[in-house]
């Protein structure tokens, strides 16, 4: 958040050690069990849950995103949660950022995905049921490249049949090999998902190499299209979508960029809005500022993280700080 | 008793397409000549874990198969009818395998259990099937040189009626005991032998020394109950600490200067304390007495680190991995990438976060078409494995890449040269410590931190000692594993943060014994207990566990009394801690197996035992001669023909492939502008997303011109590097009082075996005196600059020797340079703008096309290579901090390789602007459009600046033209035209340069329906 002037309106002070600093790192189950206080989080605001470990690596923008959009952002190592230290249910949003989680040795996101579906608590439950619990209750999911991938291959994108089962897969993309490059997206506009409203187009990097979204059957692929849960096209110089390489990065069906389920509450995409916080991270934000000195220094990424804070925060039901109780619960 | 084996094979289904194999169909047609037909590529996973026939069939379609994708067949070979020979590609013994590993972790979630870690049950390998019935040194050649790398995989290959299956089997061997080397009575040639048997790299003149110390210590290796004779692992140790890798032992010489042409003649006490340290010491001093106390740590932990605000440090350090890359290119590449992250990780206590990394790759020419030495790797294949090991080295562990070089020579066909660098920032304070600070009381534990040890990499340190030739082992390879690191990584983070390591360090070259060796200076000794060290596989010998160089593992020290909460975090995180000894006071490194001794060295003579070397060096001015150019010559032509040169082409290609915005804080990129096609010259990254402050990076090296003079070279490499960041935007240091604008540098020289020997190496003499010339330029510059360095490394023996024949590197040194950026938002792209905006020259061009890319064109190489005006650089530098504070600048490109023609293109390559352009009367055409003269710039001003600017910069800048927006470079002299360009077509000849096109440029497949 900065004013015109460019001064920055977050608090905070300089330090550079930023990630962990808010969200008090892997407590040992004993310290969990002796009761130390949590920091002291301020639960008016909206409670975005990141996970990481085991190779993500977006964790550090992905909760710069969150606190710059005004939510309280909490990173947290993957075995916290799937040890039962902490609860997703005391959170508004769970989020999957990017990443290589375990190598992507088996195909992208297919390790961490497998450990969601099969790996159970003391209680026998895995976490793949306490998601479905989380979105049935009105709560929200994203999943941001690696993280979309997990999401896919967890089977909640898009989930058609409600069943968890997976229905389309994301692969290598069609040029074979890895790559960063910055590409604009078109909105659905029959989309209804709260992450993107307001949006029409949105300019973001992708930087993948398994990013080709391959849909199971042409039956998926219309129900898909009529529903609208393609939510995101790549566009082509002329601003239509395409499937030609390099403005589609990677190939997809649909020329899709990422998927919502049939809620609209889980969301997944390749591209990285995260990572287009700022101005200053685009690629032609020099000339672009030589040309329009009053341009707005925030990054069109962001928007997308304010959409779904404030559309938490206009339905306080919803939110965690009326819900303790999975706290108490998991001590 | 032999469990049994299954194998689980993934194929693609009929209509899903076959990327991969066609890839490889398509290589083996562009690189060996080789046809294929189709190919086929399955995946196989041999898996020795009992498992119920249900359970082995749950696993392979719920955890390995993607329904989409694939199909599954089990215990069988399963391929298309059309198919007529095959080739397996398996790991061998003790090959990091992470996609067995992460099938195994995949078992583990299935079965809801923990499988036994310290066993491997799943092996992966690759399977494929060709068309054609390829005669079998086909079907191998093909093996090794596209698919895998014969030191790290197991091929097997032939017809498809006759198919071969390979799973290591790792372990059997040597039992873990201790011999002794007799050293007395041997005659100099046998310890010579010795030594060179024994890879220890050690000189005579040293193994006469350890002889020495052995026999002056017969009474007391009796008292201890020790053989009188040293132990293997003693001198495994010795070896590895007197390495010149780890010494530095020809920086450290006395070495007689002689000037054959002037007949002066000189003594120089050691390149590093009296060019590198002291020059720095004296840049210290200056700063300090400017109130700019910053520097916080120079050259004496694994990086160097300066002070970015109260709050926190700037972590730095540039390493090379040539040797490892010349053998096994992704390998050496990938473990260069994470070897040299651990250092700024481990410096001080240790847990800096990672912010960027770089890298400088030096290789021949890939489009090499003659005869291959023995052993020797194809250029173009050096090329595409080093590249893929930074790709997946860098991308994998989440730490962008934001700034690179590549220089080609075909001088680095044997030994490629391979930079990486490493910035991180680090709190001042860890639980309340100088984090800097590397403590250790007696009785602290020795914690082993992260992978296991095998046979991978021993012998690296002494290896890369010498030179190369077609004997190199095999088992100096290692194979990095990304993700193993980013969790030890992830780990060290969260540990140091809660205060439960006292200090860390990494273990790189010399494994173990490097890292205990060097913590145990810090309390006066060490006991380590090898036997408690966790290893890949049994049958390790005792030394070979101590100086093994596997990877991704760090070596801790840590108070007893936080051992159980630090062991705690540990197994929360996944990540292996092994408490394998204790530091001690006594002054011993004291090495045991099982109790019983293997190592119990005097550290005084470990550490400073070592005979200091006397090297000779012999300068004369080499004879050159400035060509005759044609008078008519087409320059529009020549630029043209220049931006499609290997050496100035673009790097797009390679670029993408690098993650170079992962962390969201990278400002300016490698490539910038609307088209994403501009090139820059210094990267720039922000610290955090609170402030604006955050550091640009750069590197300088320029190895042709060291042909000429290595005064010059690295005088010009120096100030290259310098320019880089002044273009984007930086200022020169202790400018004002307390202005706090750290700088920190490292210098990375690699040079050719420099001593001096009548039959082997009998022009030894010049090339260290090439080295001196080098290092005496370094201490000017950073004099003139007062920029300090931090760190550093060199690398003494880059010779590749084969067949009677040795390829040796030019002396290269690379300066790779950090500086402070205040705002962020302030930087300078190097892409014009806005049509209209004047187009200005910083700086004086002077006739030196001597080693320049335009004389190269034409197979020459001149006389008149660029000299280093360090007084009037400085000068002009301060004027452009000054100008951009004043918002005077719209866009700066500095002008290196080609020149100011080449510098205009690449400015407009960013959107599609042209640009108008007079040249002053003076100098020839060729000279103002070619000169590589230093310390230059291309500017643009907006027009209602330009009388400020011009008063600013008085007699400095040169009005040249206007940025237009039709897309046309005309440049005139004398209201003559001499260059008339379309830039979109430049664009194309750039783009579309031999890097690209070598490293293909990700077209799409053209689907098969």
């Amino acid at each position: 958040m900065v004013d015109g002037d460019g001064n920055i309106l977050l608090p905070g002070y300089k330090s550079v050690d930023g990630g962990h600093e808010s969200a008090e790192p892997l407590k040992s189950s004993t310290e969990a069990q002796a009761g130390n206080p949590q920091p002291a989080a301020d639960r008016s605001k909206v409670q975005a849950l990141i996970l990481t470990g085991f190779g993500i690596n977006c964790e550090e923008e992905f909760a710069a995103a969150y606190r710059l959009a005004g939510a309280e952002a909490t990173v947290v190592h993957l075995n916290q949660v799937l040890h039962g230290h902490v609860s997703i249910h005391d959170y508004d949003i769970l989020n999957f950022p990017g990443g290589f989680s375990f190598g992507d040795d088996l195909g992208s996101g297919v390790v961490l995905a497998n450990k969601l579906r099969y790996r159970k608590n003391d209680q026998g439950r895995t976490l793949l049921d306490d998601i479905r619990e989380f979105v049935a209750g009105g709560k929200f999911v994203l999943g941001i490249c690696n993280g979309f991938q997990v999401l896919v291959k967890l089977g909640l994108l898009p989930d058609l049949a409600g069943t968890a089962t997976p229905e389309v897969t994301l692969t290598h993309n069609a040029s074979g090999r890895y790559e960063d490059r910055w590409v604009r997206l078109q909105v659905n506009p029959k989309s209804t998902t709260p992450f993107l409203a307001g949006m029409d187009t949105l300019e973001v990097p992708v930087r993948h190499g398994e990013g080709r979204l391959i849909i199971g059957s042409p039956e998926a692929a219309a129900a898909i299209e009529a529903r609208g849960l393609n939510c995101l096209s790549y566009l082509d110089e002329a601003g239509a979508p395409t499937a030609g390489y390099p403005r589609n990065p990677n190939g997809s069906d649909l020329h899709c960029a990422g998927l919502t389920d049939t809620t609209g509450r889980v969301f997944g995409l390749m591209p990285h809005p995260e990572a287009f916080l700022s101005l200053y991270n685009h690629p032609d934000w020099a000339r672009r500022k030589r040309a329009d000195p009053g341009l707005s220094e925030e990054g069109e990424g962001l928007k997308l993280f304010r959409n779904i804070v404030e559309h938490i925060q206009r339905q306080p039901s919803a939110s965690a700080s009326v819900q303790p109780k999975a706290r108490q619960a998991s001590i | 008793m032999e469990p049994t084996q299954r194998t689980i094979q993934l194929l693609l289904r009929p209509d899903q397409h076959d990327g991969e194999g066609q890839r490889i169909a398509e290589a083996a047609r562009r690189h060996l000549g080789l046809h294929t037909g189709r190919v086929q590529s399955t995946a196989l996973y041999t898996v020795r874990y009992p498992l119920s026939d249900q359970q082995l069939r749950d696993f392979a379609t719920h955890c390995l198969q993607d329904p989409v994708l694939h199909e599954v067949a089990f215990d069988e070979f399963r391929h298309g009818p059309e198919y007529r020979s095959y080739i397996l590609v398996a790991k061998l013994p003790g090959v990091t395998d992470d996609e067995g590993i992460s099938a195994q972790n995949a078992l583990g979630d299935l079965l809801n259990e923990p499988l036994d870690t310290h066993t491997q049950h799943i092996f992966s390998k690759r399977l494929y099937f060709l068309e054609e019935a390829l005669p079998e040194a086909d079907l191998r050649r093909l093996a090794q040189e596209l698919l895998g790398n014969k030191q790290i995989n197991r091929f097997e290959i032939g017809p498809l009626t006759d198919i071969r299956d390979y799973t290591p089997r790792p372990g059997g061997g040597a039992e873990p005991i201790t011999e002794t080397v007799p050293l007395t009575g041997l005659s100099d040639e046998q310890l010579v032998q010795l030594s060179k048997d024994n890879l220890y790299a050690l000189n005579l003149e040293e193994m006469q020394t350890v002889r020495d110390h052995y026999a002056g210590m017969q009474a007391e290796r009796t008292a201890a109950g020790l053989p009188l004779d040293p132990m293997d692992c003693e001198l495994e140790i010795i070896a590895q600490t007197w390495s010149e890798h780890c010494k530095h032992k020809e920086f450290a010489a006395l070495i007689q200067y002689r000037d054959l042409d002037t007949g002066e003649a000189f003594e120089v006490d050691s390149l590093f304390k009296t060019y590198i340290k002291d020059a720095t010491s004296e840049v210290d001093r200056q700063l300090r007495a400017n109130g700019n106390d910053w520097l916080i740590k120079v050259f004496s932990d694994n990086a160097g680190a300066v002070r970015i605000n109260p709050e926190s440090l700037f972590v730095w350090k540039v390493e090379t991995h040539n040797s490892p890359s010349a053998i096994d290119p992704y390998g050496g590449a990938i473990t260069g990438i994470l070897g040299n992250n651990r250092d700024p990780l481990a410096t001080g206590i240790g847990g800096a976060r990672l912010l960027f990394n770089t890298n400088v790759l030096c290789f021949g020419n890939p489009e090499f078409d003659g005869t291959l030495l023995s052993n020797q790797l194809h250029p173009r294949r050096i090329f595409e494995g080093v590249r893929k090991g930074i790709e997946d080295g860098g991308n994998k562990s989440g730490v962008p890449t934001v700034n690179g070089s590549i220089v080609f020579d075909d001088r680095y066909a044997g030994k490629p040269l391979v930079y990486c660098g490493t910035g991180a920032v680090l709190p001042m304070q860890l639980d309340g410590l100088d984090s800097w600070e590397k403590n250790i009381e007696p009785q602290d534990r020795i914690i082993m931190a992260g992978g296991r040890v095998g046979k991978d990499g021993i012998h690296g340190a002494t290896f890369s000692s010498i030179e190369l030739d077609e004997t190199s082992p095999a088992t100096a390879v290692q194979i990095g594993s990304p993700i193993t690191q980013k969790l030890a990584m992830d780990f060290l983070i969260l540990a140091t943060r809660r205060g439960l390591i006292r200090c860390s360090t990494d273990n790189g070259a010399g494994g173990l014994s490097s890292s205990v060796g060097e913590l145990a200076t810090i309390s006066g000794g060490a006991v380590v207990e090898l036997a408690d060290v966790p290893l890949k596989y049994p049958g390790l010998r005792p030394w070979e566990i101590f100086v093994s160089e596997s990877q991704e593992r760090f070596t801790l020290a840590v108070e007893p009394a936080k051992m159980e909460e630090l062991l705690a975090l540990g197994r929360e995180m996944e990540v292996e801690l092994t408490d394998i000894g204790y530091f001690t006071a006594n002054g011993y490194l004291d090495v045991r197996f099982a109790d019983k001794p293997v190592a119990y060295i005097n550290m005084d003579f470990l550490h400073d035992g070592v005979p200091r070397k006397v090297l000779e060096a012999e300068w004369q001015k080499p004879q050159a001669q400035e060509p005759t150019l044609a008078a008519d010559l087409d320059y529009t032509d020549v630029l043209t023909r220049l931006l499609g040169s290997l050496n100035i082409c673009s790097r797009e290609s390679v670029i993408r492939q690098y993650d170079h915005e992962v962390k969201g804080r990278t400002i300016i990129k490698p490539l910038m502008g609307a088209t994403g096609q501009a090139p820059q010259d210094a990267a720039v990254v922000r610290f955090n997303f609170e402030s604006w402050e955050g550091v640009a990076v750069s590197n300088g090296i320029l190895p042709r011109y060291g042909d000429l003079d290595a005064y010059a070279m690295s005088a010009g490499s120096f100030d290259e590097a310098v320019r880089q960041i002044v273009a984007v935007g930086g200022k020169l240091p202790n400018l004002s009082y307390g202005d706090g604008n750290f700088w920190s540098v490292n210098d990375n020289f690699c040079v050719p075996d420099s001593v001096y020997d009548p039959v082997s190496n009998p022009d030894g003499k010049q090339k260290l005196a090439k080295l001196v010339r080098m290092c005496q330029a370094l201490r000017d510059a950073t004099a003139a600059y007062c920029i300090p360095l931090t760190s550093g490394k060199d690398s003494m023996k880059n010779d590749f020797k084969a067949d009677g024949v040795k390829i040796s590197v030019p002396p290269t040194v690379l300066y790779s340079m950090t500086a402070k950026i205040e705002d962020v938002r302030r930087t300078i792209t190097s892409d014009f703008k806005q049509a209209d905006d004047v187009v200005y020259l910083l700086g004086e061009t002077y006739d030196e096309l001597g080693g320049s890319e335009f004389y190269q064109f034409f197979g020459e190489l001149g006389a008149n290579v660029p000299q280093v005006r360090f007084e009037a650089a400085k000068a002009l530098y301060i004027l452009i901090g000054e100008a951009n504070d004043q918002n005077l600048i719209q866009s700066c490109h500095d002008l290196s390789d080609g020149g100011l023609a080449v510098a205009l293109a690449e400015a407009t390559f960013g959107y599609g602007f042209g640009a108008e352009v007079d040249l002053p009367a003076g100098l020839p055409v060729p000279v103002q459009l070619f000169s590589e003269s230093h310390s230059r710039f291309v500017a643009t001003v907006a027009p209602e600046d330009v009388v400020a600017f011009d008063q600013h910069f008085g007699g400095r800048a040169t009005r040249l033209g206007r940025v237009t927006s039709d897309g046309q470079l005309t440049v005139r002299h004398a209201s003559q035209p001499v260059i008339a360009a379309d830039c979109a077509t430049l664009r194309h000849e750039w783009t579309n340069g031999p890097v690209n096109r070598i490293i293909g440029f990700g077209q799409h497949e053209t689907a098969q329906q």
